[in-house]
């Protein structure tokens, strides 16, 4: 597994970064942490010609919480997501997701925005995000622009990023209430069967906020604004949990694949995401 | 007169030899990051080669353009079939006496089968190379499934076998078919069938897998034109075989070729075959006069190197109705893929599958086994195996459980009542095996008690009421596995490969200073041989472990021997090395008889040393007597003090052992979770308790990937599914639990030191403990046969068919 | 792309190659500066046999670029301890028999060394998910992770001795 030839680029601004994708246009391609992209790379199922190192652009990196808002910086790794300590206070929820992605080694150089950005459905980020209500912040050469990212996914490794823009961070208002990111696969490494990221807020015994959103369920992240709508006003009983379930399942497309047929994914999807609602609210 | 201190405990502790934990000598340089592996190899001008593989399973090959690819910087050479032919290279024989195109000959029969072989100057221009290489393919109709294959309108595989009604192995009955190989009393089984009061039938299915050590395969191939020497390195289980293959197929004479194993990262049956990707290296070096690398890479090596298992068991087994065994009865359809190239020895295209009879005291059997061509990737080695043991031992571990849901019996009871007993070894079993010895009880009553067995089902009944009240979601299965084996391969008279013998053999030199060199026919791929092997010698000849050498793998110094697979190590080369350990100490008496001025018949043996009888102040210990063999004019003895055996085995040995596993299955997920293992085996003598224990655990994690995930899953158009380590199952530290281990000691009678070997049964016997687990949870409810692997999917959809999802 | 000049800092020595940016750092390491320690065992980032220490980062080093780790500094098994002296993780798999044909070994020690510098003291569960990058085919793992909390209890005590 070799890959083929490329020209390598490491700016170290933003603006260069933009350049040199201005100039080569469809044959040059951002490169994060690599553990997508190489792979691909070196099976030759992606051709490219100019590869733009972003490791060394100081405004793509860092995590800040500030006031009621997130902001994280696009080549921040899992690894520093899981080792921040104020984000595991302000938004325990993407600690508990990012240590389900992949293994020690790829967290360590995997980045919030290689997983978000290429719009692969089996990344955990996205449902995340999207859970979250996040906003992706991109710069091209036209200038800066935010695109929601429950509006950013379009199918599978097509999304609402123009080839010469770079994703620079993305944001998101302080969750409140209670979280949880279940998420089943076969073995550390393996992308979900099924996975759920839940927010849930609830005063006096009832529910004022939900959010869920599903992962690797159908060829983008859903969120399924029905889902969070079913639980808001109940008591998050049985009844109101199983009508969040049944509007969560009825939003995903599942595909075959060795993981198991359609039929299988759907039902666990059910079980995957009931358990996430439920853990989210005994934390509320 | 001498002192007598230390006292003999003292010097037999110090000789760390047999049943001491004894560390690994091979750790210090594993562990620094010195082994020398075979990609390590470097040597001046050395190229690389690598393939141009097939992405269908079942087409013919039109045309191959290898113009752009010599066009890119570094490609020196494409060689195709039509390049082999000439040398008559571009097939080669098979170890089970079929043959394999090197290169695609006119057409390729599984996916990933070798096409071209580009050689370039590394491997980067290599895999440029590759992707230049355009090859036309006209596709054909695939035949993945091998009841299909026997369709009579299915398509021909095989051309060049086209009216061949015979084959390695006797007739073939169809165009697809390979052999049928047969064993026991069909006659005598079936009426036993038809008349008795219980018979379960079942089809057993043990899914296609694969070894997948963590260094894949690979050589370096050098020709010397000046001196006609070829050089070969690689990651050989059995590399005096390979120089005798290479010989016979390349017509260079057996002493112009030398065969190196270096350290191997892994075998586990997947390096004992010969693979194309050799002879184009070595046609490659003779073309270019250069050194010749060839390592596949991981895909590769899940596509196209040997797969194993694949077998579809069909099942009767017949009791009364207290649930005494009265006959078995099997037939087996065997995929073998595009070519026959399973590694057994060649009376056995089966390999050991009659052994099918398992730890039973069964008094009449049949076994029928069928090859089949597919189009899949040949190969059906032993994966951690001693040919087709494991699916043997699955079969009956399966049946034994189908027989007592048949009866409404505990299975563990079901078990007891049918073991072959303690005095009926030397036991001759219905299927044509001479069991050497065994106490089966003693193992079974151990092992249940150790797990608290009656505990568990007390649990497990509970567990089920609670599920009916909806209560919990979890079930419990115990899965129990008592398990037979038969190992070291094995006596010349019945075992050989290509014709050659499956004996082993030890060299012996010891030095004046009292240090040794040890040289086997075998050879270590993590096994530890460089430790064990001395410490069988320390016993035997009273040195030290520590100052004994033992070296494998190079057919230039070390004594002919078939090789490490098949559990045949410690059996086959165990027994010669104690056997030459024992000839170097008879010398040794005469020369300690003449040192202290008595009669041969007057000293005896003690530990590390002759004592003259009665008098043990008056020894000369091996040391002193080593320094006298090369120093001394002894009257009537040669100089020096070496020995070899080449020893042939009288019998297989039959290692076994009780395992038994407790398994929660979350019936809504598909997702279980290992609560306890427990692991009692009896490899008869034990030589490092440290190894063995580390050879369970190594193997019982194999067998929990194989049971819970682990498959080479092929679609309908021959396209492999599971190439790479995302999909092919190989679990990490987090989901593989801790095992308990434990043994009884049954000596075998017939092994110089009693020792049985050990290094298969955790895989032999832990894939019938996972299913059987997985079958026990829902035993409850209905189930009596699923297939493996039993991953996430496949264990939901027992639990839904059984309407256990409301 | 012709090839290019990069200066990296392996096993605390300064080392400058010249490779296509292409050239994957475990073939630079084994190939061009005969650090063979790292193996290459599934050459798509699950198996872990070539984990280095890139910056104090354990990463896999077949699926990094040479050009990535321009600058970096790289630790490899053979940067842990000595023929003289081993690292007190070579030890106690050795004492542990933490290993078998010792092809992950390499890979493992090197990850487990980051793991006890991030986390000196850690339980089982957190060894077992410490290493869930690392695949090894011999050993069931079980004796690894004896192998690492031995070590880390031998360093901590150390340490303490020390203070």
């Amino acid at each position: 597994m070799i890959p083929a030839r490329f020209e390598y680029h490491r700016p170290s601004d933003v603006s260069a970064a933009l350049a040199i994708l201005t100039e080569h246009g469809d044959d040059a391609r951002v490169l994060a942490g690599g553990h997508s992209l190489i792979p691909m790379m070196k099976l030759r199922m992606a051709a490219i010609e100019h590869l733009i190192d972003l490791q060394d652009i100081a405004e793509l990196k860092g995590i800040s919480v500030d006031g009621g808002t997130i902001t994280i910086g696009a080549m921040t790794t899992q690894h520093e997501l899981i080792d921040n300590a104020d984000l595991a206070k302000a938004a325990p929820i993407l600690r508990e997701a990012a240590l389900q992605i992949a293994d020690p080694q790829v967290r360590y150089v995997g980045t919030v925005g290689g997983n978000v950005a290429n719009g692969d459905p089996g990344n955990d980020m996205p449902g995340l995000m999207q859970c979250l209500g996040a906003t992706f912040h991109l710069v091209g050469p036209g200038g800066t622009r935010d695109v929601a990212a429950r509006d950013y996914y379009e199918a599978a490794y097509m999304t609402d990023r123009e080839d010469d823009e770079i994703l620079v961070s993305v944001s998101f208002p302080v969750p409140e209430g209670g979280y949880a990111y279940e998420k089943q696969k076969r073995k550390i490494g393996d992308y979900a069967t099924a996975a759920c990221a839940v927010q849930v807020t609830m005063a006096g015994g009832s529910c004022t906020a939900a959010s869920i959103a599903m992962t690797n369920l159908s060829d983008t992240p859903i969120w399924s604004k029905d889902a969070g709508a079913v639980l808001v006003g109940t008591d998050c009983g049985p009844g109101a949990i199983g009508a969040a379930v049944d509007a969560a399942v009825a939003a995903i497309d599942p595909t075959e694949d060795n993981r198991g047929p359609v039929e299988f994914k759907k039902h666990v999807a059910g079980v995957v995401i009931r358990r996430a609602i439920e853990r989210a609210i005994s934390r509320a | 007169m001498n002192d007598l201190t230390p006292s003999r405990e003292e010097r037999t502790e110090n000789l760390k030899g047999l049943g001491c934990s004894r560390k690994r000598v091979e750790d210090a340089r594993f562990t620094q990051g010195k082994g020398n592996y075979v990609d390590d190899i470097k040597m001046p001008g050395m190229l690389f080669g690598d393939f141009v593989r097939s992405p269908y399973a079942h087409a013919r090959v039109k045309n191959i353009n290898s113009e752009e690819a010599l066009k890119v910087p570094g490609v020196l050479a494409v060689l195709t079939a039509k390049d082999l032919e000439p040398l008559g290279l571009h097939w080669m024989p098979t170890l089970a006496g079929d043959k394999q195109m090197v290169l695609a000959d006119g057409k390729v029969l599984f996916q990933g089968q070798e096409v071209a072989f580009v050689v370039a100057t590394d491997r980067y221009a290599a895999a440029d190379g590759i992707e230049a290489v355009e090859v036309e393919y006209e596709e054909l109709p695939v035949v993945v499934d091998p009841f299909k294959a026997l369709d009579p309108d299915a398509p021909v595989l095989r051309e060049d076998l086209e009216g061949q009604t015979e084959g390695a192995h006797g007739p073939r009955k169809h165009h697809n078919h390979i052999f049928l190989w047969e064993a026991g009393d069909k006659e005598a089984t079936e009426s036993v069938l038809a008349s008795a009061d219980v018979v379960a039938e079942e089809m057993v299915y043990y899914h296609r897998t694969h070894p997948c050590p963590l260094e894949p395969c690979g050589c370096v191939a050098s020709m010397d034109k000046v001196n006609g020497k070829l050089t070969l390195w690689g990651t050989f289980q059995a590399p005096h075989a390979v120089r005798t293959v290479a010989s016979l197929i390349s017509g260079i004479a057996e002493h112009n070729i030398r065969v190196i194993s270096p350290d191997i990262g892994g075998g586990f049956g997947n390096k004992v075959g010969v693979y194309p990707g050799y002879v184009c290296s070595i046609v490659a070096s003779i073309v270019t006069g250069k050194p010749v690398k060839w390592i596949e890479d991981r895909m590769d090596n899940l596509m196209a190197t040997a797969f194993a298992r694949d077998y579809w068991m069909k099942g009767k087994i017949a009791a009364t109705k207290e649930g005494k065994i009265t006959g078995l009865w099997c037939h087996t359809t065997a995929d073998h893929g595009g070519f026959d190239a399973c590694a057994d020895p060649t009376k056995f295209p089966a390999g050991f599958m009659n052994i099918c009879t398992g730890s039973y005291d069964i008094p009449v059997a049949y076994l029928g086994v069928d090859g089949v061509y597919t189009n899949k990737a040949p190969g059906g080695v032993a994966y951690r195996c001693s040919f087709r043991v494991t699916e043997a031992a699955y079969f009956i571990e399966r049946m034994i459980e189908i027989l007592a849901i048949e009866l409404n019996m505990d299975a563990a009871e079901l078990r007891r009542i049918n073991f072959i007993k303690k005095e009926q070894f030397p036991y001759q079993s219905a299927l044509g095996w001479e069991y050497d010895s065994g106490d089966y009880h003693t193992a079974w009553e151990k092992a249940l008690k150790a797990v608290d067995y009656e505990g568990l089902r007390k649990e497990q009944a509970e567990r089920v009421e609670a599920f009916k009240r909806g209560e919990t979601r979890k079930l419990l299965g115990i899965g129990l596995t008592h398990f037979t084996e038969i190992v070291g391969a094995g006596p010349v008279k019945n075992c050989d490969i290509l014709g050659l013998g499956m004996f082993d053999s030890c060299e012996i030199r010891i030095h004046p200073t009292g240090s040794a060199i040890a040289r086997l026919g075998t050879i270590s791929q993590g096994q530890g041989h460089a430790t064990t092997f001395a410490q069988i010698l320390a016993s035997e000849i009273g040195l030290p472990a520590d100052s004994i050498t033992i070296e494998e793998g190079d057919t230039d110094t070390a004594p002919y021997g078939l090789g490490t697979y098949g559990s045949r190590s410690t059996p086959v080369a165990g027994a010669a090395t104690a056997m030459a350990g024992r000839k170097i100490r008879a010398k040794a008496q005469m020369i300690a008889a003449y040192l202290l001025e008595v009669h041969d018949d007057d000293v005896e043996w003690d530990v590390d040393r002759f004592a003259v009888k009665g008098a043990p102040e008056r020894f000369k210990t091996m040391a002193e007597i080593a320094f006298a063999a090369y120093n001394q004019a002894i009257p009537g003895i040669e100089p020096g003090l070496e020995a070899v055996s080449y020893y042939d085995p009288p019998n297989m040995t039959y290692p076994f052992g009780a395992y038994i596993c407790v398994m929660e299955i979350d019936v809504d997920t598909g997702v279980h979770e290992i609560r306890q293992f427990y692991a009692l085996d009896d490899c008869g003598t034990r030589i490092n308790p440290m190894i063995i224990e580390g050879q369970v655990h190594g193997g019982v994690t194999e067998a929990l990937a194989i049971a819970m995930g682990q498959e080479i899953a092929y679609d309908e158009m021959g396209n492999v599914k599971t190439g790479t380590l995302m999909d092919f199952f190989l679990p990490t530290a987090w989901e593989t639990p801790n095992y308990t281990t434990d043994h009884t000691t049954t000596p075998s009678p017939h092994h110089p030191i009693g020792a049985k070997g050990v290094g298969e049964s955790p895989n032999v016997g832990g894939v019938p403990a996972f299913s059987n687990a997985v079958h026990d949870a829902f035993r409850a409810f209905g189930l009596r046969q699923s297939h493996m692997p039993h991953d996430h999917w496949r264990i939901w959809k027992t639990a839904h068919d059984l309407g256990l999802h409301g | 792309m012709a090839k290019q000049h990069y200066t990296l800092t392996v096993n605390g020595e300064q080392r400058d190659v010249l490779c296509e940016p292409r050239e994957l750092l475990i073939h630079t390491l084994r190939e061009q500066l005969d650090i063979t320690g790292p193996h290459v065992g599934c050459e798509t980032s699950h198996c872990g046999a070539c984990t280095v220490e890139i910056n104090g980062k354990s990463v896999k080093s077949c699926t990094v670029f040479t050009a990535q780790a321009n600058g970096a500094d790289v630790t490899t098994i053979e940067g842990l301890g000595s023929p003289d002296g081993l690292h007190v993780l070579q030890e106690k798999f050795r004492e542990h028999h933490g290993l078998q044909c010792g092809y992950c070994t390499p890979g493992m020690i090197t990850r487990a060394h980051r793991l006890l510098q991030e986390n000196p003291n850690p339980t089982e569960e957190e060894v077992r998910f410490g290493i869930a990058g690392n695949l090894c085919r011999c050993t069931g793992y079980q004796n690894i992770v004896k192998s690492i909390l031995a070590a880390a209890a031998e360093m901590n005590a150390a340490k303490e001795a020390a203070e």
